[in-house]
């Protein structure tokens, strides 16, 4: 029988999580509530005795300093309302799995089969509330329907009912479920809408060649031997979908394209990634010669590059934008800890030292109707903070670099970018550390958490658009801990040279894990009888496809098998023999030892026919319409500074643990009052060493609307100058592409995806270009091709936007540069040419501007600045230095001059300028290349001599008294406002 | 002289391990292993091979049941592999024998919940003090200034008269079990450390000089000998001037950040 152990806290003690709870609701939901209490609930489902019972609920699960508990009977007094919120079954209770483990290891009694704690929260309201209150409570802060349940009782209820009643939301199925065949002999229309029944994301091209395939007499033959009928069994056709999902193969890049562009002759493109992406990293690679620092690139899990002679630096970005749509918390957590498998599985495996984390929101303050089943933005960021806070905070990973974006076309899809880095030894054991290779005899191995039905068909549902009916299944809840355990595990038996290949269970699960690995060995024979399970019930299709978090594939050789499973239960990490891989050309299931799939290697992962699309792009037309010149800049000034995309992001960066590991030597936040905002982090990886990487990233979707070729350069440039900053060299960098793209496929519910794929070329051609000229290498990448949601009918389509994220090298932190101004009489230089460049500027949308041109980088101008000012940091001359970004020179002055608490006086006239002839096109104007760089006067002569040659010139002054003062084209004083002004209007927008 | 090694505890959620180990070293212990607390449950490594035992920060079992509770379970019940000891044996005869324990953050929290500080009785470990949700009901990461108690007798912060470290928690808030206890560790000067006002150097309430509400500024604890020393913020975090986060507008900071101190006294106090 199950128990229920509530915890609450003392009388008197004040709830702070409570307290919290109850500001959300009045922020954002308008609801005044007097008081919200919190009590923790613990079903216990096992066969305890009362004393037992009794003894844990005094300890473990209760602190006796400010805690009290009570076993089977209700807590709560003192309350209008209660609300009990638990978790749908099956949905992972890492506070439950925990307090099983604590009641096991006190009682000195191991939970039986079957046997577990689950949990839930209760909330006791006080407050003059009407039930249809408590229901948007629940509804729209406390809970989230697709993975929790929940009970609301008024006081009067509670009281006669006794408390709420025990619920156990154990998964109930039985045994195993039948292996299915399903036959494809079916005409076009059938074949479709089996697609659709089973989330397979297959076109009718793939559907035929699969049904083709399965007609050859030869495969026939072996299928009949091996004890299969000529149809595909259930387990072969998910395990292909999979395999051939947009996720997994990312067909739109690999697809040939026939683009038309206006004016010029059609062009047929074979592969956006080979031709560009993949072309450019060759280029930039054959040109470096022997200052090439890539090792590996676009083949593993992650990129890895030469980080010293000893280290090598190992990098990945990832999105997880569906799952983050329809549970924000769960989804950005498993997108963290999920990425972070990623580094952790190239090469042998390396420790992971930093994320960076990017999300792509709706204004929080949105207050129009929202379309049915979108979560509230401001509900959106909030659990994608809270999700990333916890995957990252306790996995022990520093959070060193990010940003958060707001357009209103992020409410059908948020994007959540979330990356990690890891340090990989050079060598181990005599082997290149970024190398490693499954060979026919070795076992294969699962490690970490258990599978369930939970995200299963991850990979084809995030290659569809957002619907009503999205499964649920593809939202999970991530384990940091559980993941820790194992990745401290696997660094040990790394360490000893315990297996030859590692990788992550992922999208695909093991189909794609042992599927891939078996590339090497050239096959598999997976046994999954003993697959360890989260619960009873599941087909082998399912157990094959489970995208359940937190566990790694491995292939150990047999003669370490036995250390290696001596070690996995030492660390209480679950680790379990799921067979051998092969050289047999097979990718072989079998469960119970009945035949599951049978797939010949070559089919399953070269079988998929390419994609032929249609592109075409037009130029948008041309006009520039600025807004009227404000007349007082300085509001105008507090306005930009108060705006969503530019404004402090304290507020998420002091909930990420940005120290953690003790490298971070340029924070997030810098300055007199730690708060500037850095253009880049500078993170120390060795403790004894003073080498250094800087992590930056660039992301500009706004230009999107005007050409995304120019949106791809500036994401580049920005990456690289926001490095440059800090202090890394130009010439040793290496990029990450992170496409987010809009449904590129023309059909009649999309009618423009053919230039939503023209505007894809043409960032893939920007992207290209810039990569080759600055000589920056894209070592790794993802693209996410359907970010959409279909509402109600409605598409909601997110601009194109490309993430480009950075690792540059410093030889020695010391030299690292922060933005803050650092003393009065300090020079203000502004680097780089500011050009009329206003289209779709953070200015235009303040101040009502229409068409412009927009931001175009001049590569050869901007990367001999680079290289200036990597020789004026490194020689010492420089204060401080910060890049010109969204409200451009305006902006970037003010933060530089209050971020170091002093004052400012420029001169507009100073700046280097062409055709801007307004005072406010020139502050605002969002022209790429440029920087403000302050200058100690005896260093002045040295930076001046080592800038020469490019455009800069000194603008102006720090001063000691707070004011900032601009003085315009007309040389009259156009701002002077007191500091604190200025910064209050940078601070409060989203002062949470 | 005596050697000293230390011990840092790591595994099942503690992440500080690697800079704490090298605070030891860089503070000049003779050695200061990195063991997972699995070898030492399997009986792989002892405690008693040590002399000075730092529990890290982090987040033990994912903080679930309340920062480290579930942890100060597993260290009071978990066997030692090949005979009959607890790992809380083990550690009551480290802590017996004389030799100094330090927490931070999440090992603070630990050492709290396994009633090891405040220890006002040597064998009194009863837990009477806890660490909980900070009033901001947020994990905060930030640099505070720290004011050390002169008169306390704790080994670790002898010298030292403030102290710039970071916080990084979400249950930071000290909480003791009644007022009266309060007072006492006041009056026996077992706050070795309490949040302060930069400006005066005064013990402070105010938010977010005091990042987490503890009442009086406390952000560290002692027991009456003053070997076993828990506080909240993170030491080992402030040991080079790069750690610190206004050492480029500051380029007369030393090279070496006051927080290795700490550790310096440990090892000092060994020798």
């Amino acid at each position: 029988m199950a128990h229920r152990i509530e915890v609450g806290l003392l009388d008197g003690v004040p709830d702070a999580p409570g307290d919290k709870i109850r500001r959300r609701i009045l922020s954002e939901l308008g609801i005044e509530v007097h008081r919200v209490l919190c009590v923790d609930v613990y079903t216990v489902d096992a066969d305890l005795r009362d004393d037992q019972l009794a003894l844990v609920a005094k300890a473990p699960l209760c602190d006796p300093v400010i805690q009290r508990s009570v076993v089977d009977v209700p807590l709560g007094n003192d309350f209008d309302w209660a609300v009990e919120v638990g978790f749908r079954p099956g949905v992972t209770d890492n506070l439950g799995r925990t307090a099983g483990e604590a009641i096991a290891l006190a009682l000195d009694r191991p939970f039986g089969e079957g046997e577990a704690v689950y949990t839930s929260r209760q909330y006791l309201l006080t407050g003059k509330l009407d039930r249809a209150q408590v229901d948007r409570i629940v509804s729209e802060l406390l809970a989230n329907g697709l993975i929790q349940r929940w009970t609301i009782l008024g006081v009067d209820d509670y009281r006669s009912a006794g408390g709420f009643e025990t619920e156990v939301p154990k998964v109930t199925g039985t045994g195993r479920l039948e292996v299915e065949c399903v036959s494809l002999e079916l005409d076009d229309r059938s074949l479709i809408e089996l697609s659709r029944e089973r989330v397979l994301a297959l076109n009718l091209a793939e559907l035929h060649v699969i049904r083709d395939y399965y007609r050859r007499p030869g495969l026939r033959e072996l299928r009949a031997k091996a004890g299969l009928g000529a149809d595909p069994t259930d387990a072969e056709l998910e395990a292909l979908a999979q395999t051939w999902s947009e996720h997994c193969k990312h067909k739109i890049f690999n697809a040939r394209i026939r683009y038309r562009e206006e004016g010029r002759e059609p062009e047929e493109i074979v592969s956006l990634f080979d031709t560009y992406v993949r072309a450019a990293t060759k280029e930039v690679r054959a040109a470096k010669g022997p200052e090439d620092l890539c090792l590996s690139v676009f083949e593993d899990n992650a990129g890895v590059i030469r980080f010293n002679d000893d280290w090598s630096l190992v990098f990945k970005v990832e999105t997880h934008n569906s799952p983050s749509a329809l549970d924000p918390y769960g989804g950005a957590l498993t997108g963290i800890v999920g990425v972070n498998r990623d580094p952790f599985g190239t090469g042998q495996g390396a420790r992971l030292i930093f994320n960076t984390d990017v999300f792509c929101l709706a204004s929080p303050f949105h207050a129009e109707k929202l379309p049915k089943g979108l979560l509230h933005p401001r509900r959106v960021l909030e659990g994608v903070r809270e999700g990333v806070e916890h995957g990252g905070n306790k996995s022990g990973i520093p959070t060193v670099n990010g940003s958060v974006l707001f357009d209103i076309r992020y409410h059908g899809k948020p994007l959540v970018y979330c990356g990690t880095a890891g340090l990989l030894p050079a060598k181990i054991h005599g082997r290149p550390g970024h190398e490693k290779k499954a060979r026919p005899g070795d076992r294969i191995i699962m490690t970490g958490g258990r599978i369930g039905a939970d995200g299963i068909h991850g990979a084809t549902f995030s290659s569809e658009e957002l619907h009503e009916s999205s499964p649920a299944t593809a939202v999970q809840i991530g384990d940091p801990i559980t993941q820790k355990r194992m990745t401290d595990f696997l660094l040990v038996a790394r360490d000893e040279g315990l297996y030859s290949c590692i990788t992550d269970d992922g999208a695909g699960g093991l189909s794609s894990s042992v599927g891939e690995m078996a590339r090497d060995s050239g096959g598999a024979d997976l046994d999954i009888t003993n697959a360890p399970l989260k619960y009873a019930g599941l087909a082998a299709w399912e157990i094959l496809l489970s995208e359940a978090q937190e566990r790694m594939t491995l292939a150990v050789p047999p003669e370490k098998l036995p250390r290696f499973m001596q070690l996995a239960e030492r660390y209480q990490v679950e680790a379990t023999d799921l067979g051998c891989y092969t050289d047999s050309g097979l990718f072989r299931v079998t469960d119970h030892k009945k035949p599951v799939t049978l797939l010949p290697m070559d089919f399953f992962h070269d079988g998929l026919p390419q994609m032929e699309l249609e592109a075409r792009w037009a130029p948008p037309p041309d006009g520039d319409s600025p807004p009227a010149e404000p007349e007082d800049h300085g509001e105008m000034l507090k306005s930009m500074l108060g705006r969503l995309n530019i404004c402090s992001k304290a507020y998420w960066v002091r909930q990420y643990d940005h120290e953690v590991q003790a490298g971070t030597a340029i924070k997030p936040l810098v300055g007199e009052h730690d708060d500037g905002p850095s253009d880049a982090a500078v993170f120390r990886p060795l403790l004894d060493s003073m080498e250094a990487v800087a992590v930056s990233h660039g992301i500009c979707p706004r230009y999107s609307d005007m050409d995304t070729h120019a949106m791809a350069q500036c994401a580049v440039d920005e990456a690289t100058r926001n490095a440059v900053s800090v202090g890394a060299d130009p010439d040793r960098m290496a990029g990450l592409d992170n496409f987010c793209w809009c449904d590129p496929i023309k059909a009649e519910k999309n009618p423009d995806g053919d230039f939503k794929l023209g505007q894809l070329v043409r960032a893939n051609r920007g992207l290209f270009e810039i990569c080759v000229a600055y000589g920056i290498p894209c070592i790794s990448g993802k693209d996410s091709m359907k970010n959409d949601a279909v509402i109600e009918g409605r598409r909601i389509s997110i601009p194109p936007t490309l993430l480009f994220s950075l690792v540059g090298k410093l030889d020695d932190a010391n030299r690292a540069v922060s933005m803050d101004a650092k003393a009065a009489g300090h020079g203000v230089y502004v680097l780089g040419t500011t050009r009329r460049e206003l289209a779709k500027s953070e200015y235009y949308d303040q101040a009502g501007g229409q068409g412009g041109a927009v931001p175009r980088v001049r590569t050869d101008e901007n990367k001999r600045l680079y290289r200036a000012l990597y020789q004026a940091i490194q020689a010492g001359c420089v204060a401080s230095c910060h890049d010109c970004s969204d409200g451009g020179l305006g902006v970037a002055l003010c933060e530089t001059a209050f971020a170091g608490d002093l004052g400012m006086r420029v001169d507009l006239r100073r700046a280097p300028q062409e055709d801007t002839d307004r005072d406010d096109l020139l502050l605002y104007s969002e022209s790429t290349g440029r920087f403000v760089v302050t200058v100690p006067p005896d260093k002045a002569k040295a930076f001046e001599k080592l800038l020469s040659g490019t455009a800069f010139s000194r603008a102006g002054e720090i001063t000691g008294e707070k004011i900032f003062q601009i003085n315009g084209l007309s040389g009259e004083t156009i701002i002077d406002e007191p500091l604190a002004d200025l910064k209050e209007a940078w601070l409060k927008t989203l002062d949470f | 002289m005596a050697k000293v090694k230390a011990l840092v505890i790591s595994g099942n959620g503690t992440n500080c391990e690697r800079e704490t180990a090298f605070a030891c070293r860089a503070a000049g212990a003779d050695a200061a292993d990195i063991v997972p607390v699995w070898d030492l449950v399997a009986g792989e490594a002892r405690l008693s091979d040590y002399n000075l035992l730092c529990l890290a920060g982090g987040f033990l079992d994912g903080d679930d049941l309340g920062a480290a509770r579930a942890c100060a379970n597993r260290y009071r019940h978990a066997r030692i592999a090949g005979g009959d000891k607890r790992l809380w044996d083990e550690l009551l005869e480290f802590i017996d024998a004389g030799k100094l324990v330090i927490g931070i953050c999440n090992g603070f929290q630990l050492m709290v919940k396994l009633g090891i500080l405040p220890r006002l009785e040597p064998g009194d470990n009863r837990q009477t003090v806890t660490l909980t949700f900070n009033d901001s009901g947020r994990f905060d990461n930030r640099w505070v200034e720290l004011t050390c108690d002169r008169e306390s007798p704790c080994i670790f912060t002898r010298g030292i008269e403030s102290l710039e470290v970071p916080v990084r928690h979400g249950e930071g808030k000290f909480i003791a079990r009644d007022s009266a206890l309060l007072d006492e560790l006041s009056r026996r000067h077992l706050i070795p450390v309490r949040y302060c006002d930069p400006q005066t150097g005064e013990p402070t309430q105010e938010y977010p000089l005091n990042p987490n509400g503890s009442p009086n500024g406390t952000a560290g604890l002692c027991d009456p000998t003053g070997r076993l020393f828990g506080l909240m913020p993170h030491p080992e975090c402030n040991t080079h001037r790069t750690h610190h986060p206004r050492w480029t507008p500051r380029p007369d900071l030393p090279e070496e950040g006051l927080g290795l101190k700490l550790f310096r006294n440990a090892v000092e106090f060994l020798r």
